[in-house]
C-alpha cells in the first residue's frame, strides 16, 4: 500500500481534519487536567509535613516547564521542515506553536515564583535554570516579534525559522543548567531530575498533567493554525467554497 | 578567496573612514554610558569596583547593538548587497569580511578605551588588563552574533529595536563569562583562565557557525 505522506501538507486537506480533531483534544485536555489535579491534590500519600504541602504546585510547574522546552523543539522542527521542503503549512505550524510555547514558559516561571516564595523565601533568584528559562521566554518573544514585523509572509516565515534555529542553543543550556561544578560560583536551587525515586502516585499525577498539557497544546495550536490558514489562504478557491466561510 | 576578504575589508574600512562620525558616535556612546552610570548609583568606591565589570560589559553590549543596524543597511539600500549575493564569490567570506570590518570600527575601539572605565571605577592595572582581554575575546562574538540579527531585520521599520529584542538574549552567555572573568580577577588568589578559555571557545564556535546563519538570512532578506 502506498501512503501519500504529503496529502495533509496541503492546507485544504489539513484544515478539515484538524477541525474534527480539536474537540477530542480539548475534551482530553479538560478531563485529564481535572483527573490529574484531583489525583495530585487529594490522592497522593502525605509523605511530607503540612508545611510542605506547597510542593503540589509541581503538578503545574514541572509539566509546564517540560512543555516550554518541548514545544520549542517542535517549533524548530517545523521551521526546519519548512526551510528544507518549502512547505507553507510547516511555517504555519511553527508560527502557531510560538504563542503556546511562550505561554507555557511564562506559566512555569510564574508558578516557579510562587513555589520559590514559599520554599526559598523569594519570588525570584538568579538561579541558572530560572535565568535560562527567562531567556527562552525572550527568544519566543523575539520569534513572534520578528514574524509580525515582516509584512511579506514568505520572508517572515523564513527569517523567523532561522532565528528559531539560532535560539535552539537555549535548550541544552536550560537542560544542563543544573550541573554546577562549583556551588560557590553558581548556586543552583533546582536539582537534578529525580523521577526514579519519586513516589509513584506523584509521578503518575505529574505525567497525567503532562499529557493533559499536550492535549491542550494540540487543541489550541490546531485552532490557531486554522485561523492562520483562513488568513493566508483567503484568496483560494477551496476556502471560498467552504461552508461557513464568507470570503 | 582571500582576495575577496581583503577587498571587502578594505572597501568597508575606506567607506567608514570617509564618514567618521558613525564610528565616533558608537565610541562616545560607550564612554558616555560608563561615565553617567556612577551618577545614578552613587560614588561609593567599593560598590563601583564591584559593579565595574557588569557596567562596562552592558555598555559594550548596547554600543555594539546600536552600531549593528548600519552593518548591512547602506549596502542593502544602494543595491551593493544584491551584487554581492549575485557574485560567484562565497557569501560566507563576504559576510566574515564585513563583520570583521565592523568589529575593527566598533568593537576594537571599545577594547582600547576600557582603561578609562578602569580609571573611573577604581580598578587596578591587572583587573583592567583582564577586562581588556575579555572584551578583546568577547566583542568579536557580539559582532558575529549581532550580524544575524542585522541580516534578519534588514530593511524593516523599527529594525534597530527589533535587533535588540532578537539578539540580546543570545548575548547572555558572553555577558556572564566576560563580566564574570573580571569579577573573579578581583578576588585574591583566583584564576580566570577557565573564563578566558570559555570565551575563546565561544568565539571559535561563533566564527564557524554564525556566518552561515547570516548568509542565509541575507539571502532571505533580499529575495
Amino acid at each position: 500500500m502506498k501512503i501519500n505522506w504529503f496529502k495533509y501538507s496541503a492546507p485544504s486537506n489539513f484544515y478539515p481534519v484538524i477541525g474534527k480533531l480539536i474537540p477530542f483534544f480539548m475534551f482530553f485536555a479538560i478531563v485529564l487536567s481535572i483527573g490529574g489535579l484531583y489525583w495530585g491534590f487529594f490522592q497522593t500519600p502525605d509523605v511530607l509535613s503540612d508545611q510542605k504541602q506547597y510542593y503540589r504546585i509541581i503538578f503545574i510547574h514541572v509539566p509546564a516547564a517540560w512543555m516550554s522546552m518541548w514545544l520549542y523543539a517542535v517549533m524548530v522542527g517545523w521551521a526546519v521542515i519548512g526551510l528544507i521542503f518549502n512547505t507553507r503549512l510547516s511555517y504555519m505550524m511553527a508560527a502557531a506553536i510560538a504563542p503556546t510555547g511562550a505561554m507555557f514558559t511564562f506559566l512555569s516561571l510564574w508558578t516557579g515564583a510562587f513555589w520559590g516564595k514559599t520554599s526559598w523565601g523569594t519570588y525570584w533568584d538568579w538561579d541558572p535554570r530560572m535565568t535560562s528559562e527567562l531567556m527562552l521566554l525572550f527568544v519566543y518573544i523575539g520569534y513572534m516579534a520578528l514574524q509580525s514585523a515582516i509584512d511579506d509572509t514568505r520572508r517572515a516565515d523564513q527569517a523567523a525559522a532561522i532565528l528559531s534555529l539560532v535560539g535552539l542553543v537555549m535548550l541544552p543550556i536550560i537542560y544542563f543548567s543544573i550541573n554546577c561544578p562549583n556551588p560557590a560560583e553558581c548556586s543552583s536551587l533546582h536539582q537534578g531530575s529525580s523521577t526514579q525515586q519519586i513516589e509513584t502516585n506523584i509521578l503518575w499525577a505529574m505525567l497525567v498533567m503532562t499529557i493533559a498539557f499536550w492535549a491542550y497544546a494540540f487543541a489550541v495550536i490546531f485552532m490557531r493554525v486554522r485561523n492562520i490558514i483562513l488568513q493566508r489562504e483567503r484568496h483560494t478557491k477551496w476556502l471560498q467554497n467552504l461552508t461557513g466561510v464568507k470570503a | 578567496m582571500f582576495t575577496v576578504f581583503k577587498t571587502i575589508l578594505g572597501r568597508d574600512l575606506t567607506l567608514a573612514m570617509r564618514r567618521k562620525t558613525d564610528i565616533l558616535t558608537t565610541f562616545f556612546f560607550f564612554v558616555i554610558v560608563i561615565s553617567i552610570f556612577p551618577l545614578g548609583v552613587g560614588f561609593d568606591k567599593a560598590m563601583l569596583q564591584k559593579m565595574a565589570p557588569g557596567i562596562a560589559w552592558i555598555a559594550a553590549l548596547l554600543a555594539s547593538m546600536i552600531a549593528l543596524e548600519r552593518l548591512f543597511a547602506s549596502d542593502y539600500e544602494d543595491g551593493t548587497l544584491e551584487q554581492m549575493l549575485l557574485s560567484h564569490q562565497p557569501l560566507i567570506i563576504i559576510v566574515l569580511a564585513k563583520v570583521f570590518a565592523h568589529w575593527l570600527l566598533t568593537g576594537l575601539p571599545l577594547v582600547l578605551i576600557a582603561p578609562l572605565a578602569g580609571l573611573q571605577y577604581h580598578l587596578s592595572g591587572d583587573e583592567v588588563g583582564i577586562m581588556m582581554l575579555t572584551l578583546l575575546l568577547g566583542t568579536p562574538i557580539l559582532s558575529l552574533l549581532g550580524a544575524i540579527g542585522a541580516a534578519l531585520t534588514l530593511g524593516l521599520r523599527g529594525g534597530g529595536v527589533l535587533i535588540s529584542v532578537l539578539i540580546l538574549p543570545l548575548y547572555v552567555p558572553i555577558l556572564i563569562y566576560g563580566a564574570g572573568a573580571v569579577s573573579t580577577s578581583m578576588e585574591a588568589g583566583s584564576n580566570v583562565q577557565a573564563y578566558l578559555l570559555l570565551l575563546g571557545a565561544f568565539l571559535i564556535l561563533a566564527l564557524f557557525f554564525t556566518p552561515w546563519a547570516t548568509a542565509a538570512a541575507l539571502r532571505i532578506a533580499s529575495e
